[in-house]
């Protein structure tokens, strides 16, 4: 019995950490190449789990196959999460590519706060049901009491956009480019690449991949507000800290290491502290590796 | 203006606009009921102001990127030389100083309530300007060391039956002591991990509040804190909080003093050069340490002070007063009035405070348009409403009087 509750604990670790690395590889990406903590990416994250539910909720007068509602409502946030992505960096950030950090810091702030009331105003404020589109995995019966249906699918879903990710970084003509301009963006520059193109691109798939965490979790967990983005966004950006922002391994080696202390924290010591665990947790990492997990030591010149 | 070229890009903006929002503007499910709200008037909305928008929008750009920094016209520019002239300097305090000191006598209670708080977001933007603003630490944090004033007074008078001249103090001195205490482990950080580490104690600080209930009472908070009081009279509401405003002003008029002088002190310059170029400054003898604890702790100060005043003021806190969006909001004011320049926190603070107060007919939009001036400003007028200036040196030749 004790066993079980500890593979209950790990598994919504697991779970917990998957999600936050879907978020934090779109802070992460973003800060390595603009070097620009883009606070309104969990707004994006919440928008694109609004679009879900709005398509899933229309489709379904129409009395559609359920798994096929959820693919088509996961398609429109992933397009939509990217549309908002690249208009809020062409509006609120390419104008201030020059500027100093903090007034992109508060732009990037008030792009939160105004996406936020944005669907307050325009939907509403008060929690919406989440509708249940997927059937209960027949083969994941014997285990169930470890691992649910949403938690296997969580998992696989961001394992394979992990792989994928990896694969298009590393091999990938774009990916090259914008490994490249986060090295050194004048530099990139001269050897012709495009900046606004590895821009506009980092930001749609940072989106995209914050667009499927949302609809996954939200499926998981069965309700949405407007006020969702904000508190996982936090968490997600702690995560790509932990592991040493601009790092994407350290984002989800980060966000791993920060959903299963979040899990056993709440599970072993107390329910009412979930939220200090990340940040506590956060505070250790740096005072001994100030640059996190996996970043690289910045040597300043002088 | 209005070519062919100019009106295709804009009619193409509001085709990408009219597409953005469309699920989110116009379709409004009801997923219990099972019913579709359809409300295409919203896009015909969001397509025409886009349209215009866009202009608008290509012109401003165009306007910022021709006029650089030669732009003498506007109100901005206006206002940074007012600030700077000495010719209105005397007759302007005075006014204004009238003026403050006859107005609650006969605006209404709840004007001045609402000028109060305005004070104390002046005293916030003051004491967190020197930590952004002279230190360039940047501190998501700040509504920690609030709460810590605000709780001091809140615990010790609910225990001991603590006044709050006492209190006050003691806040400001608690405060401080918070201030060290994240200062050390974070004197390593820089930057972006500065601003998340100091979040986290800031949030860190507000779930103990809300969870230690034994210590603080929980998110049900403390209620019935004595307002402040002297010499032993009793103060009805209406005297109370006018006393209230003119603690607020004293402490404002303190503040802008102590702050000027810090500014100009050793301790300022330090900061200053420390903002600049930290390895630099090193090299140049400055105590890395203790100028950047001197910092924190003396930014906490005043956050503490106006702890307790907003217990005394409100007589009751809890731990929702106190979240990241405060701290997000002091943050603005000093970005919005002018990072590092008094009189730029100053009106900055009153903007940011009353302007929402004015805008209270159209509450539901008030948080909207709050964030997207926060973005048109940080594009247009990134140094804030009253700018600061860099301080110069000039070698004065001998007999040259000035």
């Amino acid at each position: 019995m004790k066993l079980d509750f500890f593979f209950q604990l790990l598994m919504s670790g697991l779970t917990r950490g998957s999600i936050y690395a879907l978020i934090a590889l779109g802070y992460t990406m973003v800060y390595g190449i603009v070097k620009l903590i883009n606070f309104a990416h969990g707004e994006i994250y919440m928008i694109g789990a609004f679009t879900a539910l709005i398509v899933s909720g229309v489709l379904s007068m129409y009395g559609m196959n359920p798994v096929f509602i959820f693919l088509i409502a996961i398609t429109a946030a992933i397009i939509y999460s990217a549309a908002y992505g690249v208009t809020l960096e062409k509006i609120a950030y390419a104008p201030l590519r020059k500027a100093p950090r903090l007034s992109a810091l508060i732009s990037a702030i008030g792009m939160s706060m105004f996406l936020q009331n944005y669907v307050l105003l325009a939907q509403t404020s008060d929690f919406l049901p989440f509708p249940e589109l997927l059937p209960e995995f027949g083969f994941l019966d014997p285990v169930k009491f470890i691992i649910s249906t949403n938690q296997f699918l969580i998992l696989v879903t961001t394992t394979v956009v992990m792989v994928l990710l990896t694969f298009f970084i590393k091999f990938s003509r774009t990916g090259k480019a914008m490994r490249a301009t986060s090295q050194d963006r004048d530099m990139a520059q001269l050897v012709g690449i495009n900046i606004n193109k590895v821009i506009s691109i980092t930001f749609v798939i940072g989106s995209a991949l914050a667009a499927i965490g949302g609809v996954l979790i939200s499926s998981h967990i069965g309700q949405i507000n407007f006020y969702i983005g904000f508190i996982a966004g936090i968490k997600a950006f702690v995560a790509a800290v932990l592991g040493g922002i601009g790092s994407i391994p350290g984002a989800v080696l980060g966000s791993f290491v920060l959903g299963i202390t979040e899990s056993f924290g709440t599970g072993y010591i107390s329910s009412d502290y979930e939220d200090a665990f990340a940040f506590v947790i956060l505070i250790v990492i740096l005072i001994f590796k100030p640059s996190g997990l996996l970043g690289r030591k910045v040597s300043e010149k002088v | 203006m209005f070519n062919l070229k100019e009106l295709r890009k804009s009619f193409l903006t509001s085709l990408w606009f009219m597409f953005l929002t469309f699920p989110i503007m116009v379709i409004k499910v009801n997923t219990i009921t099972d019913t579709v709200e359809w409300r295409w008037r919203n896009l015909a909305f969001v397509g025409v102001s886009a349209f215009i928008l866009s202009f608008v929008w290509r012109w401003a750009l165009d306007r910022r990127a021709k006029g650089g920094k030669a732009k003498k016209d506007g109100i901005g520019f206006k206002a940074t030389v007012l600030a700077k002239t000495n010719q209105y300097k005397l007759p302007g305090l005075i006014g204004i100083g009238l003026l403050v000191a006859i107005l609650p006598f006969f605006a209404s209670m709840y004007t001045t309530s609402v000028l109060t708080t305005a004070l104390m977001y002046v005293i916030l933007g003051l004491g967190l300007n020197v930590v952004v603003g002279l230190g360039g630490l940047l501190h998501l944090g700040y509504a920690a060391f609030y709460a810590v004033g605000a709780y001091t007074y809140a615990l010790l008078h609910y225990h001991f039956g603590i006044s709050f001249w006492v209190a006050l103090p003691l806040g400001a001195l608690f405060s401080a002591v918070l201030g060290l205490l994240i200062g050390f482990p974070v004197l390593r950080l820089r930057g972006d991990y500065l601003a998340i580490v100091t979040l986290a104690f800031g949030e860190i600080t507000r779930l103990v509040l809300e969870n230690w209930n034994d210590f603080s009472f929980g998110p049900s908070g403390i209620a019935n804190i004595a307002r402040p009081g002297i010499a032993g009279i009793k103060m009805k509401l209406p005297q109370a909080t006018i006393f209230i405003y003119f603690i607020a002003i004293a402490m404002v008029i303190l503040t802008i003093f102590l702050v000027n002088r810090l500014e100009n002190s050793r301790v300022g310059r330090a900061w200053e050069a420390m903002r600049e170029d930290e390895i630099a400054s090193q090299a140049m003898g400055i105590d890395l340490t203790k100028t950047k604890l001197l910092a924190f702790s003396i930014g906490a100060v005043w956050a503490g002070f106006v702890g307790v005043l907003f217990a005394a003021k409100t007589t009751f806190i809890n731990p929702a007063s106190f979240t990241v969006w405060e701290s997000i909001v002091v943050l603005c004011v000093v970005v919005i009035g002018g990072m590092g320049s008094i009189p730029g926190v100053v009106v900055g603070a009153l903007v940011f405070t009353l302007l929402p107060e004015l805008l209270r007919s159209v509450s539901e939009y008030r948080m909207l348009v709050f964030g997207i001036t926060l973005v048109i400003m940080m594009i247009f007028r990134p140094g804030g409403l009253i700018q600061k200036t860099r301080k110069s040196y000039k070698f004065k030749k001998e007999g040259d009087g000035e």
